[in-house]
C-alpha cells in the first residue's frame, strides 16, 4: 500500500465555475476522481479510537471504508458504509460534515480534517455508476411496518427496518418519493437523479412505496394499524411556513422559501416552459440565514435573477448555514445585507387606476439596521434596532426563510399522540412517542434541522421498531 | 393512476368528471378538497369535491377551463387516466347543528355549494339556494339543486335565464324577510365578498370557501395563505389546513383577490398555448 498522504489540505473539491454555475442548476460540486479519491483516503491515519465515527449520527465504520479506498476496492468501501447508512450519495452531498465526523477527525488538529464528506460521495457515486448491487436483506419475517413519509427519515427507517426482514411499506404525500430531498434541496446542490437512484435501491429491496396518500387524512395512523401493520414510524417533516408578521407579507411577490423551492425543484419550474409557474428575474431579498435561506438565494440567481440579496439580522458569526455554502453564495455573487431586519414589504399602488395590472406587485422591502447586544438564554448576543436606520432595498421579489412550525394533520386525526408546546411530536430516545407502537424522527418531531440528524433519528427509531416487535 | 370513468360536459367551459380513487371516496365530505396532476409534467392543482360514491369508489370533480393544466384535464376522454389524486384535504363544511341554511352559489362555485346542500338536506335541514350565472349558456346543476332544496332562485346577469342581475339581490329580499341559522356562500372572490357585506347588517353567520392558489395542500408551502381581521388583529391562516372554510366576516377579501391575480400573465399565455396545440392536433 501507499504511504500515507501527510499534506496537510484536503485535496480540494473540483467546482464548476462560480460565474458559469450562477446561471445553470448542475451541480456545483464534481465529485474526486478515483487518484484524488485514494490521496485523499492515504490522509486517514485509521486511528484505533476512530473519534470520527463517534461524531456521525448513523456511526458509519469510517476508517473502515476509507482504508477500501485506498485498496482502490470502491465496492467494499460502498458495502461497509451501506451498512449503516441507507442513503450515503445524499449524506456525502448535504452533512454538515464540518461539524460531525471531521471536527472529530485528528488530523483537522494542525491542518484540515481528512475529506470524508467527499470521499462517501465518490464511493456512493461510483457504486451506482458501476454496481446493482441490493444491500443484503434477512429473510423477511412476515411483519408489516408503516412509514410515513418518504424524506431522508422515512427512507432510512424503511431501508434498516427491510434490511432486518420486515416488510415495509412507505406512504408519501406529494406524488414523487423524497421528501424534502427532492422539493427542498436543489438540483445544483442534490441532483434528483440521485434521490431517484437512492429510492430505487430501497424497492430493490422490497419496501414499497404509495404515492399520494396524506396519513391523517386518506388514512389515519389507527386505520393503519387496522389494516395489519405492527408499527408506524411517522416521519412527516416540518410543517407549515412561518412568516414575520410585517405589513406586506400577503403582496404579490412574495413567497415563504418551502413556497419558492417546491415550484422550482419538485415542480421543476426552472424548466424552459414549466407548467408551474415562478417568479424569475429582477431583484430577490431573501429573509433569513439557514441552508434554506442559501438554497432559496442560490436557486433564484438561477433563475435569472440580475441581484439577490441575503436579509439577515444578525452578524456573520451567527448565520447558521454552512459555511461552505455561504462560501458558494458570496463567490456566485450573492449580497449579504447583515445585521438588518425588514420592517416592512412594499407594494406598487396606483390610486388612479385599481385595475392597474402592477397593483399589489412588490416594489422593495424596507429593513433597518441593526446591532449585537447582551447574550440571550442561549448564548447569542441579542439583535437591537438602530433607531432611525431604515432604509429600503428594491426589490421584487422577497422570500421568507425564517422556519416552519410543525403541520397539525397528523396529530389532529391520532388519539393519544402527544405533542410539546411547539407542536413536534414528543418521543423518547429511541423514537417512542406517545402511543403504543408508533414512532417518529425528523423535522416532525424536532422541527426543522439537518438530513443527517432527520436519518439519525430513522435510524434509531428503526432500530427501536426491531426491538419492540421481536417480543412480540 | 386514476381512471376517469364518466364525464359529461355541463355547459361550454365546465366539465364534469368522476374519478376512480377509492381511498379518497371513502373519506371525502362536502367541503373538502383534492389536489391532481394530468400527467406526468402537470402542475398540481386543487379541485373541492363535487360528490362521492363510497361503493363505487369513485370522486366527482367539476371545473371550469381556466387555464393550461383545466384545458388539457378537458381533453381527457372517459376511460383513460391522470396521473395523481390525492385527498380528501382540508376542514369538511361544519353542518352540525343547521336546520335552516341559506346557499349562495356562482358559477363554477355551485359545483361545490351542491354537496353542501346535499349533506344538509340529508341531515333534515330546511335549504335555501340562490344560485347565479353570467347567463343561460353557463347555467349548471340546477336539477340538482331542485332535488335538495326547499326553495331555488336562478339567477342571470343579463336575464337570459330565471330572474335577472346578480345573488345579492334576491339575497337581500330573503334577508329582509326572515331569519337563518346560517350563510353558506361559495363562488368567485368579488361575490363572496358582496354576499358578505349583504349579509353583515343581519349577523347570520356567514361561511366562505377559499380557493387560493396551492402546490402540495398539505400544510407545506405557505402559498394559500389568507389574512383574518380577529378581534382588531390581522392573523395568517392557510387554506390548505385551516379552511377552506372560513368566517366570511373575518377574510381580507381584496387581499385575496389581488393574490389570486399573482400569475395571470402566465396562465393566460399557457392557455394560449395549450389552446393553439389542441388547434393543431384538429388540424
Amino acid at each position: 500500500m501507499a504511504k500515507a498522504n501527510m499534506n496537510p489540505t484536503k485535496n480540494p473539491m473540483p467546482t464548476q465555475d462560480a460565474l458559469v454555475r450562477a446561471r445553470n442548476f448542475e451541480e456545483v460540486a464534481i465529485g474526486y476522481d478515483e487518484q484524488t479519491a485514494i490521496d485523499e483516503a492515504l490522509r486517514c491515519l485509521s486511528c484505533k479510537n476512530m473519534p470520527c465515527v463517534s461524531g456521525c449520527p448513523v456511526n458509519i465504520h469510517i476508517p473502515e471504508f476509507i482504508e477500501k479506498i485506498k485498496e482502490g476496492d470502491f465496492e467494499a468501501a460502498y458495502q461497509i458504509i451501506a451498512k449503516t447508512s441507507s442513503l450515503p450519495a445524499v449524506c456525502g452531498r448535504v452533512c454538515p460534515q464540518e461539524t460531525q465526523c471531521e471536527a472529530k477527525c485528528v488530523r483537522g488538529i494542525k491542518g484540515e480534517p481528512v475529506g470524508i464528506g467527499r470521499l462517501e460521495r465518490f464511493v456512493a457515486d461510483w457504486h451506482n455508476a458501476h454496481s446493482d448491487a441490493v444491500p443484503e436483506c434477512a429473510p423477511q419475517n412476515g411483519k408489516r411496518v408503516a412509514v410515513v413519509g418518504s424524506g431522508p427519515s422515512g427512507l432510512t427507517c424503511a431501508g434498516d427496518l427491510a434490511k432486518a426482514g420486515y416488510s415495509v411499506t412507505v406512504y408519501e404525500a406529494l406524488h414523487t418519493a423524497g421528501g424534502v430531498l427532492v422539493y427542498g434541496i436543489p438540483e445544483f446542490r442534490l441532483p434528483k437523479s440521485i434521490v431517484k437512484k437512492e429510492v430505487e435501491n430501497l424497492r430493490a429491496m422490497g419496501v414499497e412505496i404509495v404515492p399520494n396518500v396524506i396519513i391523517g387524512k386518506t388514512l389515519t395512523v389507527d386505520e393503519l394499524f387496522q389494516m395489519g401493520y405492527a408499527a408506524v414510524f411517522i416521519g412527516s417533516g416540518a410543517g407549515l411556513p412561518n412568516f414575520m408578521g410585517i405589513p406586506g407579507e400577503a403582496l404579490k411577490g412574495v413567497y415563504s422559501a418551502n413556497e419558492f423551492l417546491t415550484r422550482s425543484n419538485l415542480m421543476k419550474a426552472y424548466l424552459d416552459n414549466p407548467e408551474t409557474p415562478i417568479m424569475k428575474g429582477g431583484r430577490v431579498a431573501v429573509v433569513g440565514g439557514g441552508n434554506v435561506a442559501m438554497d432559496a438565494a442560490r436557486t433564484a440567481l438561477r433563475l435569472g435573477a440580475e441581484k439577490v440579496y441575503i436579509v439577515y439580522r444578525r452578524s456573520m458569526a451567527e448565520l447558521p448555514a454552512r459555511r461552505e455554502e455561504v462560501e458558494h453564495a458570496e463567490e456566485e455573487g450573492i449580497e449579504f445585507r447583515l445585521l438588518c431586519n425588514p420592517t416592512e414589504i412594499l407594494g406598487y399602488d396606483n390610486p388612479e387606476d385599481r385595475r392597474d395590472p402592477k397593483n399589489g406587485f412588490v416594489t422593495g422591502i424596507k429593513c433597518i439596521r441593526m446591532e449585537l447586544g447582551e447574550p440571550d438564554e442561549r448564548g447569542r448576543r441579542r439583535p437591537v434596532e438602530v433607531p432611525g436606520s431604515e432604509f429600503i432595498l428594491d426589490v421584487d421579489t422577497v422570500i421568507m426563510s425564517i422556519g416552519t412550525s410543525p403541520n397539525p394533520l397528523i396529530k389532529s386525526t391520532t388519539d393519544g399522540l402527544d405533542v410539546n408546546s411547539r407542536g413536534g411530536i414528543i418521543v423518547t430516545e429511541n423514537g417512542a412517542t406517545t402511543k403504543e407502537g408508533v414512532y417518529a424522527g425528523g423535522d416532525a418531531v424536532t422541527g426543522a434541522a439537518t438530513v443527517i440528524s432527520a436519518m439519525g433519528a430513522g435510524k434509531i427509531a428503526a432500530a427501536a421498531i426491531d426491538e419492540y416487535l421481536k417480543n412480540r | 393512476m386514476y381512471r376517469i370513468v364518466y364525464k359529461k360536459d355541463l355547459n361550454p367551459t365546465v366539465v364534469m368528471m368522476d374519478i376512480e380513487a377509492p381511498l379518497v371516496a371513502k373519506k371525502a365530505l362536502a367541503g373538502q378538497f383534492i389536489i391532481l396532476r394530468v400527467d406526468e409534467e402537470g402542475e398540481r392543482i386543487p379541485l373541492t369535491v363535487a360528490g362521492y360514491d363510497r361503493e363505487k369508489g369513485t370522486v366527482k370533480i367539476i371545473f371550469q377551463v381556466v387555464g393550461a393544466t383545466t384545458q388539457k384535464l378537458s381533453m381527457k376522454a372517459e376511460g383513460e387516466y391522470i396521473e395523481d389524486f390525492a385527498g380528501p384535504l382540508g376542514l369538511p363544511t361544519h353542518l352540525d347543528g343547521l336546520n335552516d341554511v341559506l346557499i349562495v352559489g356562482g358559477g363554477v362555485g355551485c359545483a361545490i355549494a351542491l354537496p353542501v346542500a346535499e349533506a344538509l338536506k340529508a341531515n333534515g335541514a330546511k335549504v335555501t339556494s340562490i344560485i347565479g350565472f353570467r347567463n343561460s349558456d353557463l347555467l349548471i346543476l340546477e336539477d340538482e339543486f331542485k332535488a335538495c332544496s326547499d326553495e331555488i332562485i336562478v339567477m342571470t346577469d343579463d336575464g337570459s335565464y330565471g330572474r335577472e342581475g346578480n345573488v345579492t339581490l334576491p339575497l337581500k329580499e330573503l334577508l329582509s324577510e326572515r331569519k337563518f341559522d346560517k350563510v353558506i356562500t361559495i363562488g368567485p372572490l368579488v361575490m363572496m365578498k358582496f354576499v358578505v357585506e349583504a349579509v353583515r347588517p343581519t349577523g347570520i353567520p356567514c361561511d366562505v370557501s377559499m380557493n387560493p392558489i396551492m402546490i402540495d395542500g398539505t400544510g407545506m408551502c405557505g402559498g394559500c395563505r389568507l389574512t383574518l381581521n380577529q378581534d382588531g388583529k390581522r392573523v395568517t391562516k392557510f387554506a390548505c389546513v385551516d379552511g377552506p372554510d372560513f368566517n366570511g366576516y373575518e377574510v381580507d377579501f381584496d387581499e385575496a383577490i389581488s393574490r389570486g391575480s399573482m400569475y395571470r400573465d402566465f396562465e393566460r399565455h399557457a392557455h394560449d398555448a395549450a389552446c393553439n396545440l389542441f388547434k393543431k392536433e384538429v388540424k
